[in-house]
C-alpha cells in the first residue's frame, strides 16, 4: 500500500466539519475565559456557549443540499448529517439555557460545565457525519466521555456520583461490544469505510458468520446508547442521579446521535442483511415501548418517570427503524427533533420547580401548581400532551408518521402495539396534569423563580412544540430530503 | 491460515474473560480492569485481522482505541474518587441509592 501524502491532503476539506471546528474552538476558549469569570457570574458562559452553538448551527444549515465527502471518505457533509447536527444544536442550546439556575442552586456552578456540553455536542456531530467506523467510534467516545463527567458533575451529591459511576462502567462495557463488532466487520470485509463495507457485503451473497456476529455486536452497542430494552437498565438510575439539565440533554442529544450512527451503519453498510436484522429491531421496538411504558406507570419521581418515558420514546422511533423506508427514517429524524423540544421543555419546568438538593422531585410536588403558577402549569401541560402524542402537538405528528411507516411496510401489528402503548402512556402524563390542576396547593411555590434564560428556553420549546404540530409539512419535507441519500 | 484462527481464538477467550469479570466482580476498579481487558482483546483482534488482510486500517484503529481507553481511564478514576469521597467504598454494591 503506497500513500501519496500530497494526494491525501487534497481529500481534506475543512469546510465539511466547520460546525465541529467552531464548537471545539469555542469550548477551548470558554475553558480559558472561565478562569477570569467570578464564580457568581458563570451565567455569562451560558450565553457565550449559546452563541457558539447558534454559529455552529447556522454554519451547518448553510451546507444544506451539498454532499461532500472529506478526509478520504471518513466524514461526509450531507443533508442527513446536517439535519442531525441541527437537532444536537437545539438539544445543547436548550440545555445550556436551563443549566445556570440549576447549577447555581445546587452549588456546583463550575464553568467547566459549558465546555463539556459543547464537547459532547461535537462528539454527537461526528457520529452523525462519520462514514467510517473509526470516526463513528471517536465521535461516540467524545460524546460519552464528556457525558460521564457531566452525569457526575455535582461532586458533593452522592446520587450524582452514583449516576456518573454507573454510566461510566456500563457505557465503557457497551463500548467493548461495539468495538468487538467493528473488529469482526472489519475482518469480514477488509475495510472500515461504511460504503466499502456495503460493497463487500453485497459481493458476498450470503453474509458469512463473522459479518453477522459483528453486525449483531454493533447493534448491541448502539442499542445501549439509545437505551433500547434489554439494554436499558442503566437509564433510570443515571437519569435520576444526574443533574436535571444534563438528564434533559442525555435523553435527547445522545439518543438522536445513537440513532444517526445506527441508521447510517445499518441502512448504508448492511442493507443486504436486512432480513436478518429487521426482525430483531421489530422485537426490540415492541419490548422497548412496552417495558418503558409499563414501568413508567408506577414511578413517583418525575425524573425517573421521564427516564422510563424516554425509553418508551426510543421504542416509538425504533418502529420507524423496523419499517426502514423513507417515511420511517424521515419519521425518526422528525421525531428526534420534536422530542428534543418537548422533553427538554418538560425538564425545564422540573428544574424551575426543584428545590436545593433535589428534594422536590416527585409528581405529588406538582399539586396545585395551576392555581399558584398558571402559566408554568399550562406550558408543562403542553409538553406533556406532546409527549403523550395528543394533537395538535408535534408529538402526535411524529408518532403518526412513524406508525404509518410501519403500516406501509406491512407491520400492522407493530403499529397497533405502538398505538396501544401510546394510549397507556397517557395515564402517567395525565397523572402529572391531575396533580397540577385538580389537587389543592400544599405550598405557595414562593421559591419558584423563572429566570430569563429559562423563560427563553420554555418559550422556544413551547412554540416549536406547537408550531411543529400545526404546520409540520415543511420540516417533514426537509427530513425526507435528508434521508434520501442513505 | 490456521495462525489467524489461533489469534482470534485467544482474543475471543480474553474478551469472554473480561465480560465475565465485569458481570461477577464487585470492586469498581477491578470491573474497570476487566473492561480494559475487553478493549485489549479487541485490539488483538484488530491487529491479527490487519496482518491477515494485509491492510493497515486495523492497526490505525488500535491506536485510536488505546488513546480513547487512556482518556476513559482518567475520567473513570476521577469518578471513582468522587464516589469514594462520599461513600468511603468503591464496591459497586454500595451504588444502591436509586432503585425502582
Amino acid at each position: 500500500m503506497d500513500i501519496n501524502v500530497a494526494q491525501l491532503f487534497q481529500t481534506i476539506n475543512l469546510a465539511t466539519i466547520m460546525p465541529e471546528i467552531i464548537l471545539s474552538v469555542m469550548a477551548m476558549a470558554l475553558l480559558l475565559v472561565n478562569v477570569f469569570v467570578p464564580s457568581k457570574s458563570k451565567g455569562y458562559l451560558a450565553w457565550l456557549s449559546l452563541a457558539g452553538l447558534v454559529a455552529a448551527g447556522y454554519t451547518a444549515a448553510t451546507g444544506w443540499g451539498l454532499n461532500i465527502p472529506s478526509f478520504s471518505g471518513s466524514v461526509v457533509l450531507d443533508n442527513f448529517a446536517i439535519f442531525f447536527k441541527l437537532i444536537f444544536v437545539v438539544a445543547a442550546g436548550l440545555t445550556v439555557l436551563i443549566s445556570d439556575q440549576y447549577m447555581e442552586r445546587e452549588g456546583c456552578n463550575q464553568g467547566e460545565l459549558y465546555p463539556l456540553i459543547l464537547f459532547t455536542t461535537v462528539g454527537m456531530m461526528l457520529m452523525a457525519s462519520g462514514t467510517d467506523m473509526m470516526t463513528i467510534f471517536l465521535g461516540l467516545e467524545l460524546m460519552s466521555i464528556s457525558l460521564y463527567v457531566l452525569a457526575g458533575f455535582n461532586r458533593a451529591n452522592i446520587k450524582s456520583n452514583e449516576s456518573g459511576l454507573k454510566y461510566f462502567l456500563l457505557g465503557a462495557f457497551s463500548t467493548g461490544f461495539l468495538l468487538y463488532g467493528m473488529a469482526l466487520v472489519y475482518g469480514a470485509t477488509g475495510t472500515t469505510r461504511i460504503a466499502k463495507i456495503a460493497e463487500a457485503a453485497a459481493k458476498m451473497g450470503a453474509p458469512d458468520t463473522m459479518l453477522l456476529i459483528g453486525a449483531l455486536l454493533i447493534l448491541t452497542g448502539f442499542a445501549f446508547k439509545i437505551a433500547a430494552v434489554p439494554f436499558h437498565m442503566w437509564t433510570p438510575d443515571v437519569y435520576e442521579g444526574a443533574p436535571t439539565p444534563i438528564t434533559a440533554l442525555m435523553s435527547t442529544g445522545p439518543k438522536a446521535a445513537g440513532f444517526a450512527a445506527f441508521l447510517r451503519m445499518f441502512l448504508v453498510a448492511f442493507p443486504v442483511m436486512k432480513a436478518d436484522w429487521s426482525d430483531l429491531i421489530w422485537i426490540m421496538a415492541v419490548l422497548t415501548m412496552t417495558v418503558g411504558n409499563i414501568i413508567a406507570l408506577r414511578q413517583d419521581n418525575i425524573k425517573r418517570m421521564l427516564a422510563y418515558s424516554s425509553i418508551a420514546h426510543a421504542g416509538y422511533a425504533l418502529v420507524g427503524f423496523a419499517a426502514a423506508n423513507t417515511t420511517g427514517t424521515a419519521g425518526i429524524l422528525f421525531y428526534m427533533l420534536t422530542y428534543a423540544f418537548m422533553n427538554i421543555g418538560a425538564f425545564a419546568v422540573v428544574v424551575v420547580l426543584g428545590k436545593q438538593g433535589e428534594s422536590n422531585g416527585n409528581v405529588q410536588d406538582f399539586a396545585g401548581l395551576a392555581h399558584k403558577r398558571p402559566a408554568l402549569a399550562a406550558i408543562m401541560t403542553l409538553f406533556l400532551f406532546s409527549l403523550a402524542g395528543i394533537p395538535p402537538t408535534a408529538g402526535f405528528i411524529g408518532k403518526f408518521y412513524l406508525f404509518s411507516a410501519a403500516v406501509q411496510e406491512g407491520y400492522v401489528w407493530l403499529a397497533i402495539i405502538g398505538v396501544l402503548n401510546s394510549a397507556a402512556s397517557v395515564y402517567y402524563y395525565l397523572r402529572v396534569m391531575v396533580f397540577m390542576y385538580m389537587k389543592p396547593a400544599e405550598e405557595e411555590f414562593g421559591w419558584v423563580k423563572v429566570t430569563a434564560p429559562i423563560t427563553l428556553a420554555l418559550v422556544v420549546a413551547g412554540v416549536a412544540t406547537l408550531a411543529l404540530g400545526i404546520v409540520p409539512s415543511y420540516l417533514l419535507q426537509l427530513a425526507e430530503t435528508a434521508v434520501k441519500l442513505i | 491460515m490456521e495462525n489467524l484462527t489461533n489469534y482470534l481464538l485467544v482474543s475471543a477467550v480474553l474478551f469472554s474473560i473480561g465480560t465475565i469479570g465485569v458481570l461477577t466482580r464487585k470492586n469498581a476498579i477491578v470491573v474497570f480492569m476487566c473492561i480494559e481487558l475487553m478493549l485489549n482483546a479487541v485490539n488483538l483482534t484488530f491487529v491479527a485481522l490487519s496482518r491477515h488482510l494485509g491492510n493497515l486500517d486495523g492497526q490505525v484503529f488500535v491506536f485510536f482505541i488505546m488513546t480513547v481507553a487512556a482518556a476513559e481511564a482518567a475520567v473513570g478514576l476521577a469518578l471513582f474518587i468522587s464516589f469514594f469521597n462520599n461513600r468511603e467504598s468503591i464496591d459497586i454494591d454500595d451504588a444502591n441509592l436509586m432503585k425502582w
